[in-house]
């Protein structure tokens, strides 16, 4: 039995925004695997709950005619997996939450939840960085839409304003097409795990002139939010594909990233895998793009 | 803390179900103490253990970190339902050759995870299989013989195939 | 019978959810009972105030430290002892002011309900006087103000050693004398079923159903604890989702029965969380090790020397018989003429150490085999070919405790399968000289096992069988089911000496003191061999109790008579039917007496198992991380009741063993000692994805000591995986680490240090 105070259920967009400005306390529940365990564990013990789960208009998948990608934020992580815009426009988001904890957490949890949550370990978040996704933002009114790098704030806190919700990760189409992602989730298990460290790579290869164009690395547990390797991206862009390319990511990124010391891994050692998951995964984006990676 | 019940309607092992609950209660108290599907295990309570792995629509869910009244419209399965005047399943038969049947605490979660993995009709490789069970925790068998009985299975069910 | 894969007599039960564990028998309008833990690590509460917490509506009982009998009571799943001087040690109350770690019980809360239970906790306000904590045994062992137990002034809990030979004598004429020191993490059972329990009053008498190894135990420290006779108690076991042995402890079941008669006998559960699974039941201990051996120039060990230090934790349960059982290990097996063993065990501020599958083996197992592989490299010997020198072959015994020996020995049998299996002599070579960031090898590791308690515990086992009008038979023992497949056995062996058929053997899976016959249950890799014993004792007696009968029934009848199958044989001719023979002993009007035999043995043998392990491993030096390519045990624990259910034992315990030397360890906090993973999440348990392919094999030698041939299996399978991967890692890399878990991170510290990144 949880220690849930009131529960309230939302059926549309607009009842869940009237519901959260109605019991300011409440807070949002969708999948449920992060909030119930958090109510369990007493940190939200005796909460409110708005629950999403029955809205219709934030699940599933679409691609629209502009080629942009709408993701609804209460679509779990099986479901994106197996679906077949992801598998054939961003299979690495696909690939990613099919890393999320066991098959019955990937069959509940929620992207939406996983952005939301804040956490750092996030295993979706990391690829939505790369592909510079935007969160559509609802608050009964006209809403808002921001790049998702701007919706982290700190150690668990995002942006979500009260009496607002999350309602779709859109993929612009000039953001995915083209590029090329891997990602690569290091645990201390195959599965049933989060993230010690985590690393997607998304890049755009020029293969007959074995190039690498552009690229982008985020980071996961490896700052207090999701990290982008801004300076290492500058410096690998434009590069030729081949040894120099990878011994440079692999230094860079030990330089760039700031892990930190917890009793789950010392810095020392998340630099040591950083490095070296950065460099694994490059790799894999350019044998993805057809490229030789030698 | 008010108590807050709800009329849930569902369709439990085929049969159509309804039960006020708590809306506080989560799934696996509502099959354990109002339905009496004391097959469905409680191990942790946080989603990782998978003892109380439970079919809803298709997909498995562990029933502790999904709450009772979520079950409104659902088609849920449990062990108890799979079992049909006395006979077993194919895969629960496979358990029991197969020798992955030890303390038994985390057999139901295991049995409804490959049940699962099974209808959906995919032939699937050994390590493939390792991942589909990846989220069913068990301390006695070292899981080796819990694959064998799927892969068993998985294997019969494709040469049935092959010969149709 | 014996020796035959019959399917699990609980299979069925099992795979349709029948079985009831003791969640499924909860009574309605149980009441909920939940414990308060102390915030800090290691002090006294000062005061306590639950005014507020009995104030909430649906609470109906609030007690604490204050309110339990003030003497103290001892855990640990041992058989009593008569003699003062082998008792257990008794340093725990119900509930304690004198907080001991962090989490320790100061009071509990008996509500409607679980959310009001728990809702109840966090109105109940402790103010507590702090004391520093210790979290080391090294430490602690000098002393702190105020000790730990008041008793213990040093917080050694226990000190003992012996000596072979001269070790300064035999270190002197070694060519070679190695030093090295090892490290055990504390790891937990994990069995998936947590502790739980419910108890009520009936007839001025507590009833507790709990998820138990030791049933009969239980009852004894519920009655010690409660200060009340022991008889005015039963204990009823249903089926328990796996044990390891920290069940083989009495955990809060003492509690349970107290707090039950606090509420007027009402039923109250009390169910551990997880967590409280982890920080507050038992753990297995961490242990220190510092070796020094000196070898000849043929690798022959001339002497050897162990210090052990025990982490104990915060109360005694199984206390120095952890560390006391590894120092016997120290002197068995290999042959050594001067041999020198000494061992602490220290009470720290941390969770608290009991029992654990293989009881002290795996850790001295794993710094034993460690110092073997490293003694080898010092001397530029293969290590298998260095063990093989070393190792006594046929029979041996222990110096020090009558009658423990190895009655068989198949050791050299077994590292042939092993060795063979994993291809160690092209691996060896194969894997001599690699460059790279991936690299390979091969380790190996073999240990040896007793077989029950005796002499240094008592044993004694129970059985009863009772003849069915049908001829079919009840098989009633206080020995437990915990998943091993002990109930299939026992009905194997039955069967065999009564020679029926299994389906004919019907037996009581629920242990219930008030009925079952003595015995103190699973642990020790005891039953088989113990009960065993019983049982065929038992069958015997009932044997020929029934042609006893049958004769009465066959008055001109002289030939010899025997049973077989259902019916009786005057030599070869069948006479009557076995269904005949029952129906008459219950119903016969002249002559009615229904037949049942019942005994209550003391067994006085030990006899040592053997094994070994053998893993080829895969190392990425730049992730830390390692892959088990082929792994294998190999057993000689004597014939083989049920061969299927033997390897099923073996795998488990290859995974408990891996993820020992792999990933499991129980970390905690040096300030507060508090448990900073003590959850499935972040202990990390092997999932089926983490797990690779096992490979079990034996060796049956037929054992004079065992019932059936048969001698310890159970544990066992724990003990060589986790050496023999540190083995193959060393072989691989040439790093040779000290400490388990393998973890990655402590692989790439290592990798590091060695210049290998």
């Amino acid at each position: 039995m949880y220690d849930i105070e009131n529960y309230y259920n939302a059926g549309t967009i607009a009842e869940a925004v009237e519901l959260l400005k109605e019991h300011p306390d409440a807070r949002i529940i969708s999948g449920g695997s992060d909030v119930l365990i958090k109510i369990r564990e007493g940190k939200f013990a005796g909460t409110s709950l708005v629950c999403i789960r029955d809205i219709r208009e934030i699940k599933g998948i679409e691609r629209m005619e502009s080629g942009d990608i709408y993701i609804g934020a209460g679509t779990v992580f099986s479901h994106i997996t197996n679906d077949p815009v992801i598998q054939r426009w961003i299979p690495v988001l696909g690939e990613a939450v099919d890393q999320v904890g066991g098959p019955q957490v990937r069959n509940i949890g929620t992207v939406g939840g996983n952005i939301c949550n804040g956490a750092v370990s996030a295993d979706s978040v990391p690829t939505l960085f790369s592909l510079n996704a935007m969160l559509r933002l609802s608050d009964g009114k006209g809403g808002r839409t921001v790049p998702i790098r701007q919706f982290y704030l700190g150690p668990g806190r995002v942006d979500l304003q009260p009496g607002e919700i999350l309602t779709h990760i859109v993929i612009p189409e000039r953001e995915y097409m083209g590029y090329y992602g891997h990602y690569i989730k290091y645990s201390m298990r195959n599965a049933m795990d989060i993230a010690t460290l985590s690393c997607s790579v998304v890049s755009k290869t020029d293969v007959s002139q074995g190039i690498l164009e552009d690229i982008r690395i985020t980071f996961g547990v490896a700052a207090p939010v999701p990290f982008r390797c801004e300076k290492t991206e500058a410096a690998l862009k434009g590069m030729p594909v081949g040894e120099e390319l990878y011994d440079t990511i692999e230094k860079m990124v030990r330089e760039e990233i700031h892990p930190r010391d917890s009793w789950r891994a010392s810095r020392e050692f998340r630099l040591q895998i950083g490095g070296e998951i950065a460099r694994r995964a490059l790799i894999r984006t350019i044998e993805l793009a057809g490229g030789d990676p030698s | 803390m008010k108590k807050q019940m709800q009329l849930v309607q569902c369709t439990v092992n085929g049969k159509e179900v309804a039960e006020y609950v708590d809306v506080r209660e989560s799934l696996l108290e509502m099959l354990r103490n109002r339905l009496g599907l004391t097959s469905v295990k409680k191990g942790c309570e946080v989603g990782e253990c998978g003892a109380c792995t439970v079919i809803v629509d298709g997909e498995t869910i562990d029933s502790c970190i999904y709450l009772a009244v979520w079950a409104e419209g659902k088609n849920i399965r449990t062990l108890e339902g799979l079992e049909k005047n006395g006979e077993l399943t194919r895969i629960q038969e496979a358990f029991i050759e197969e020798g992955a049947i030890q303390c038994g605490f985390c057999t139901p979660g295991f049995v409804m995870s490959a049940t699962v993995l099974l209808e959906r009709g995919e032939k699937l490789s050994r390590e493939a299989i390792k991942k589909q069970m990846s989220g069913n925790l068990c301390r006695c068998t070292g899981y080796h013989n819990i694959i064998n009985a799927v892969e068993k299975v998985m294997d019969e069910n494709f040469e049935k195939k092959d010969e149709t | 019978m014996v020796g035959k894969s019959v399917p699990r007599v609980d299979a069925y039960d099992k795979v349709t959810g029948r079985a009831k564990f003791t969640d499924d028998l909860i009574p309605d309008k149980c009441l909920t009972a939940k414990v308060y833990h102390a915030k800090i690590g290691n002090g006294i509460v000062k005061s306590i105030d639950t005014t507020e917490a009995e104030a909430l509506d649906g609470v109906v009982k609030v007690v604490t430290f204050k309110d339990v009998p003030d003497h103290c009571y001892p855990t640990p799943g041992h058989p009593w002892s008569v003699e003062l001087a082998h008792q257990d040690i008794a340093d725990r109350n119900l509930l304690t002011g004198r907080v001991r770690y962090y989490g320790d019980d100061i009071a509990a809360v008996v509500a409607e309900d679980e959310v009001t239970a728990s809702r109840a906790l966090k109105l109940i306000k402790v103010e507590y006087e702090e004391y520093p904590v210790e979290i080391h045994p090294r430490k602690s062992m000098y002393g702190s103000r105020p000790p730990i137990h008041f008793d213990k002034k040093d917080n050694v809990l226990a000190r003992s050693n012996y000596f072979i030979g001269n070790v300064e004598e035999g270190l002197k004429q070694s060519d070679t004398v190695v030093k090295r020191s090892y490290k055990t993490p504390i790891v937990q059972h994990c069995h998936i079923e947590n502790p739980i329990s419910y108890a009520y009053m009936e007839k001025g008498r507590i009833v507790v159903v709990t998820s138990t190894q030791i049933p009969h135990i239980v009852r004894r420290v519920i009655g010690q604890a409660l200060g009340i006779p022991w008889g005015k108690i039963r204990v009823i076991k249903p089926y328990i989702g796996g044990g390891f042995g920290n069940k083989q402890d009495v955990l809060y079941e003492p509690l349970n029965a107290f707090l039950t008669t606090q509420v007027g006998g009402r039923p109250v559960k009390l169910d551990v969380s997880r967590e409280e699974t982890f920080c507050n039941t038992r753990t297995r201990h961490s242990i220190e090790y510092d070796l020094t051996a000196g070898v000849d120039q043929e690798g022959h060990l001339l002497a050897k020397d162990m210090m052990a230090y025990s982490n104990q934790g915060a109360y005694a349960s199984h206390g120095h018989a952890i560390a006391a059982n590894g120092l016997t290990a120290w002197r068995l097996q290999y042959a050594c003429p001067n041999i020198r063993g000494e061992a602490y065990t220290v009470y720290t501020n941390t969770p608290v150490g009991g029992a654990m599958r293989a009881y002290g083996i795996p850790q001295a197992a794993f710094a034993i085999e460690c110092f073997m592989d490293d003694i080898a490299a010092e001397i530029h010997m293969d290590p298998l070919e260095f063990r093989r020198r070393n190792l006594i072959e046929g029979y041996y015994e222990d110096a020090y405790l009558k009658p423990i020996a190895a009655n068989t020995n198949g050791i050299f049998e077994c590292l042939k399968k092993g060795a063979d299996y994993i291809h160690w002599d092209e691996k060896r070579k194969e894997y001599a000289n690699q460059t790279g960031f991936i690299r390979r090898g091969v380790g190996m590791s073999l240990f040896c096992y007793k077989t029950g308690v005796w002499p240094i515990s008592l044993e004694i086992a129970g059985a009863r069988l009772v003849l069915n009008q049908d001829g079919s038979m009840q098989l009633q023992l206080g020995a437990t089911e915990i998943g091993q497949g002990a109930d299939t056995v026992f009905s194997q062996m039955a069967a065999e000496t009564l020679h029926m058929d299994v389906e004919d053997i019907h037996i009581q899976s629920f242990q219930d003191t008030d009925v079952t016959p003595f015995d103190t249950g699973a642990y020790a890799s005891r039953q088989s061999f113990v009960t065993g014993t019983a049982v065929r004792q038992c069958a015997e007696l009932m044997y020929q109790k029934i042609l006893d009968y049958a004769r009465t029934l066959l008055p001109n009848e002289k030939r010899t008579l025997s049973l077989d199958h259902g019916y009786i044989y005057a030599e070869k001719e069948p006479v009557i039917s076995l269904e005949e023979v029952a129906l008459e002993s219950y119903y016969s009007l002249t002559n009615s007496s229904a037949i049942t035999a019942e005994v209550s043995t003391q067994v006085k043998k030990n006899t040592i198992a053997t094994g070994c392990c053998f893993a080829e491993v895969e190392v990425d030096i730049k992730l830390g991380k390692i892959r088990i390519l082929n792994i294998i045990n190999v057993h000689d624990s004597g014939k083989l009741i049920n061969p299927q259910l033997a390897e099923m034992q073996v795998h488990g315990g290859m995974s408990m063993g891996m993820g020992y030397g792999l990933s499991e360890q129980l970390l905690l906090d040096e300030k507060t000692g508090r448990p900073l993973n003590g959850t499935l999440l972040d202990y990390k348990l092997m999932t089926a994805l983490d797990t690779p392919d096992l490979k079990a094999d034996f060796v049956e030698l037929e054992d004079p000591m065992g019932p059936y041939g048969n001698k310890a299996l159970g544990e066992p399978p724990a003990i060589p995986c986790a050496p023999a991967i540190r083995n193959a890692v060393l072989h691989a890399t040439g790093v040779a680490f000290s400490e388990i878990p393998l973890t990655p991170q402590r692989l790439i510290e290592g990798f590091q240090k060695a210049g290998l990144l």
